[in-house]
C-alpha cells in the first residue's frame, strides 16, 4: 500500500518536472500549411507532452532565411529552394508534408466552365479578352457564353500560391515564360491584385466577368465556382483533393524531393499542385530538439496524413512517405541517428 | 552630444538627473540613426545592382527578371496623398467652422466624440468596408457620373473598374479627416473673440467675419493640421493596399488601377528572396523615409513660423 502511494507520487512528481521543462522546437515559415501545422503542433504535444513546437508563420521567404541563420529548429517553404538558397545552407534537407492545389475561380454565368492551357495561358496572357472569344467556345461547346470583357484578378502578395500558378503557366506556355516567368512575385501582363486569397475572392465575386485564382482550400470552403482544366493526358478534371494526391502519385521523385508536380501526367492528375516543405538540418547540434523533431517527423507523415484532408489539405502519396522513411531514417542528430520512439 | 547646461552646476542630485534625461532624448535620435542604417545596409544590393538614378525613375518593377524602379510607387503615394488632402482639408474646415463658429454648442462634444471613434477604427476595417462597400459604389454611380460630367479632364477617363488612385484617396480622406479635423478645431479655438467681434461690430455678415477674421489668423494652423494628416496619409498601408488594385503602373487618370510605397512593401517584403528584391523593397522604404522627412521638416518650419508670427495659432 504504502509502495504503491510512493510510486504514484514519483510518478506524479516526475510528470510535473516534465511539463514544467518541455523541450521546445521552433520554426518559421510558410503561411498556406499554417492552420494544418498548428494542428499537427497540438495534436503531437497532446501525445508527448514534453515536447512543444512553436511555428510563426511569417512567409516562405523568411522562413528560409530564419533557417539559414540558424535562428530557427526548422523552416517551412512552399516552393524548394534555389540553388542560390541552398548554397548558403547547404545541410538542408526538404521533407515535403502535405499537397496543395490552386483553382481557377470566375464570375460569370457559366456552368461547368472548360479550359485548356492555351486558353488559361492566352487569358492571364491578356491576348483572350472576351468571354465568348472564339478560342474559349472552341473548348465549351453547347456552353452559352456571354459577350462580356474579361477581367484578370491575380495576388499582390509575394505568395507561395502565385508561384505554383506562374510555375504551370510557364510550363505550358513560352511566352509566359519569356513574358512574366515563374515567381511569387512577378510582373503581370494584365489584371489587378488583390491581397491574399481573401482579397482576389473578393475582387472576383464583386466585379462581373472576371477571373482569378486562389487555393483550393479556400475554394472548397467557400463554395467558389472552378473551372475544369485540361490535364496532361487530355482529360478536364475539376479540382479536388483526391486530384491533388494524384498528380503527385506521377512523377518520378527525386532523391532531394526538389520536383515541381504542375502539369503532371497522370489520367487524374489536377494540374497545379504543388508539394510544400519542412527545411531541416540534415545533422541536427541540439540533441533533444533534433531527436523531438525527427520523431515528430516520423509521426506527421503516417499519422498526421490523416488530418490533412479533414483542413483540405491533400494528403502525401504512398511512394513518397515510403520514400521518405528511408530519408528521415538517414537525419542524424550530433552525428548519430535516431532511434524511433516507442 | 552636448553637454546638458544642467550639469555644468548644481548638486550631484541634479547633474545625474540632467545626464540621465539627456541619454534617454539621445536614444530617440540612435533608434532613427539606426533604422536608416540598417536601411541602407539591407538596401545595399539593389542600389548596386540597379544604380540610385535608374532606381528612382526607373517605372520597370519585375522581381523575376530583378528590375526594379520606383518611380510608380512615388507617384501612387504623392496622388493618393494629394486626393486625400484635396477632400480632407475642405471637409474638416467646414466642420470645424461649423463647431467652433456657427453650430449649436450642444452639438460640439457628439461631434468631437464621433471624430474620435472615426479615429479609432483599425485601418483593416477600412479597407474591408472600401473594398466591399465604398468600391462597388465608386464603380457605379460615382465614376460613370464623374466621366460624364468632368471626362474632358485627363483626371476622369477611362473605365469605371472602381479600384485604383480614386478608392485608395477616398479611404484615406475618410482616416485623416478626424487627425485634420480635430487640430483645426482646436487652431479655430485660438481665433481671439475680439477679432470676431471687431468685425461684426463693423457690420460684417458671419460669413465675412470668417473670411476676414478667422481664417486669416487660423491659416498657418490649418496648413500645419494639413501636413499631419498627409504625414499619415503617406504612411498608410493596409486599407489603401485593399483598394487600389496593386498595379505599378503610372496611369493621368485617377480611375486606373495603381500602388504605393508601403502597400509594395507589405505585399512582397515577407515572400520576397534573393538579396536584389529584398534590397529594392528596403530602398522603398529609404524613399518613403525621405519623403516623410522632407515633409515633416516643412511641418516644423510652419509651426515655427506660426509661434514667431504676429498672428500665429498654437497648433
Amino acid at each position: 500500500m504504502m509502495k504503491t502511494v510512493l510510486a504514484a507520487l514519483l510518478t506524479l512528481a516526475g510528470a510535473t518536472a516534465l511539463a514544467a521543462d518541455p523541450i521546445l522546437v521552433t520554426g518559421a515559415g510558410a503561411t498556406f500549411p499554417y492552420p494544418l501545422y498548428s494542428k499537427w503542433f497540438s495534436d503531437y504535444n497532446k501525445l508527448h507532452p514534453d515536447i512543444r513546437f512553436n511555428y510563426q508563420s511569417i512567409g516562405s521567404g523568411g522562413g528560409i532565411q530564419q533557417f539559414t541563420n540558424g535562428t530557427v529548429d526548422f523552416g517551412a517553404s512552399d516552393a524548394p529552394m534555389t540553388v542560390e538558397e541552398q548554397a548558403k545552407a547547404a545541410d538542408a534537407v526538404h521533407i515535403p508534408t502535405v499537397l496543395g492545389a490552386v483553382v481557377v475561380t470566375y464570375n460569370a454565368p457559366i456552368q461547368g466552365l472548360r479550359l485548356t492551357p492555351a486558353v488559361l495561358a492566352d487569358v492571364f496572357l491578356g491576348k483572350i479578352t472576351k468571354w465568348n472569344d472564339a478560342k474559349l467556345a472552341a473548348v465549351n461547346p453547347g456552353l452559352s457564353l456571354p459577350d462580356a470583357t474579361i477581367a484578370v484578378v491575380r495576388r499582390s502578395d509575394g505568395s507561395g500560391t502565385t508561384y505554383v500558378f506562374t510555375d504551370y503557366l510557364s510550363k505550358i506556355s513560352p511566352e509566359w515564360k519569356a513574358k512574366a516567368g515563374t515567381g511569387k512575385s512577378v510582373s503581370w501582363p494584365v489584371g489587378l491584385g488583390g491581397k491574399g486569397n481573401e482579397g482576389v475572392t473578393g475582387l472576383v465575386k464583386q466585379t462581373p466577368g472576371s477571373i482569378g485564382y486562389v487555393e483550393l482550400a479556400y475554394a472548397n470552403q467557400n463554395k467558389l465556382p472552378t473551372a475544369l482544366l485540361q490535364n496532361k493526358d487530355g482529360n478536364f478534371v475539376a479540382p479536388s483533393i483526391a486530384a491533388t494526391s494524384a498528380a503527385a502519385a506521377g512523377v518520378s521523385m527525386p532523391a532531394d524531393y526538389k520536383v515541381s508536380v504542375t502539369d503532371a501526367s497522370g489520367k487524374d492528375a489536377w494540374p497545379i499542385a504543388s508539394f510544400t516543405y519542412l527545411l531541416i538540418h540534415q545533422d541536427a547540434k541540439d540533441k533533444a530538439k533534433g531527436e523531438a523533431l525527427v520523431n515528430f517527423l516520423r509521426w506527421a507523415i503516417h499519422d498526421g496524413q490523416a488530418v490533412a484532408a479533414p483542413l483540405e489539405y491533400a494528403p502525401l502519396p504512398a511512394a513518397v512517405v515510403k520514400m521518405l522513411e528511408k530519408t528521415i531514417q538517414g537525419l542524424t542528430v550530433q552525428g548519430k541517428p535516431v532511434a524511433a520512439a516507442k | 552630444m552636448a553637454i546638458p547646461v544642467q550639469a555644468r552646476s548644481g548638486n550631484v542630485g541634479d547633474r545625474t538627473w540632467a545626464w540621465v534625461t539627456a541619454i534617454f532624448g539621445g536614444l530617440l535620435l540612435v533608434v532613427a540613426g539606426l533604422i536608416l542604417l540598417e536601411l541602407g545596409r539591407v538596401a545595399a544590393p539593389a542600389w548596386s545592382h540597379i544604380g540610385i538614378v535608374k532606381f528612382l525613375f526607373s517605372s520597370d518593377w519585375d522581381p523575376v527578371q530583378e528590375k526594379f524602379g520606383a518611380l510608380p510607387f512615388i507617384y501612387g503615394t504623392l496622388v493618393t496623398s494629394a486626393v486625400a488632402l484635396a477632400i480632407a482639408l475642405p471637409v474638416s474646415v467646414g466642420l470645424a467652422l461649423f463647431l467652433s463658429e456657427m453650430g449649436p454648442r450642444s452639438l460640439r462634444t457628439p461631434v468631437a466624440y464621433a471624430i474620435e471613434v472615426l479615429a479609432a477604427i483599425p485601418s483593416v476595417i477600412y479597407g474591408l468596408w472600401g473594398l466591399f462597400v465604398m468600391v462597388p459604389w465608386l464603380r457605379s454611380p460615382v465614376e460613370p457620373f464623374l466621366a460624364k460630367t468632368l471626362g474632358f479632364l485627363p483626371f476622369f477617363q477611362g473605365p469605371p473598374i472602381g479600384l485604383g488612385y480614386l478608392a485608395a484617396g477616398v479611404i484615406l480622406a475618410l482616416m485623416i479627416l478626424p487627425t485634420v479635423a480635430s487640430v483645426t478645431i482646436e487652431v479655430l479655438k485660438t481665433v481671439p473673440p475680439a477679432l470676431k467681434e471687431g468685425a461684426l461690430a463693423l457690420g460684417a455678415t458671419r460669413w465675412e467675419s470668417i473670411r476676414i477674421a478667422v481664417l486669416p489668423y487660423a491659416r498657418p494652423g490649418i496648413i500645419g493640421a494639413s501636413l499631419l494628416g498627409l504625414g499619415r496619409a503617406l504612411g498608410e498601408t493596409m486599407a489603401v493596399t485593399m483598394v487600389i488594385g496593386n498595379s505599378p503602373e503610372i496611369h493621368a487618370s485617377l480611375f486606373a488601377p495603381g500602388y504605393t510605397l508601403p502597400a509594395v512593401i507589405a505585399n512582397e517584403f515577407a515572400e520576397a528572396t534573393g538579396d536584389v528584391h529584398v534590397g529594392a523593397l528596403a530602398a522603398l522604404g529609404l524613399v518613403l523615409f525621405g519623403i516623410t522627412l522632407i515633409l515633416n521638416a516643412i511641418a516644423r518650419i510652419l509651426v515655427e513660423a506660426v509661434a514667431r508670427g504676429p498672428r500665429g495659432a498654437r497648433a
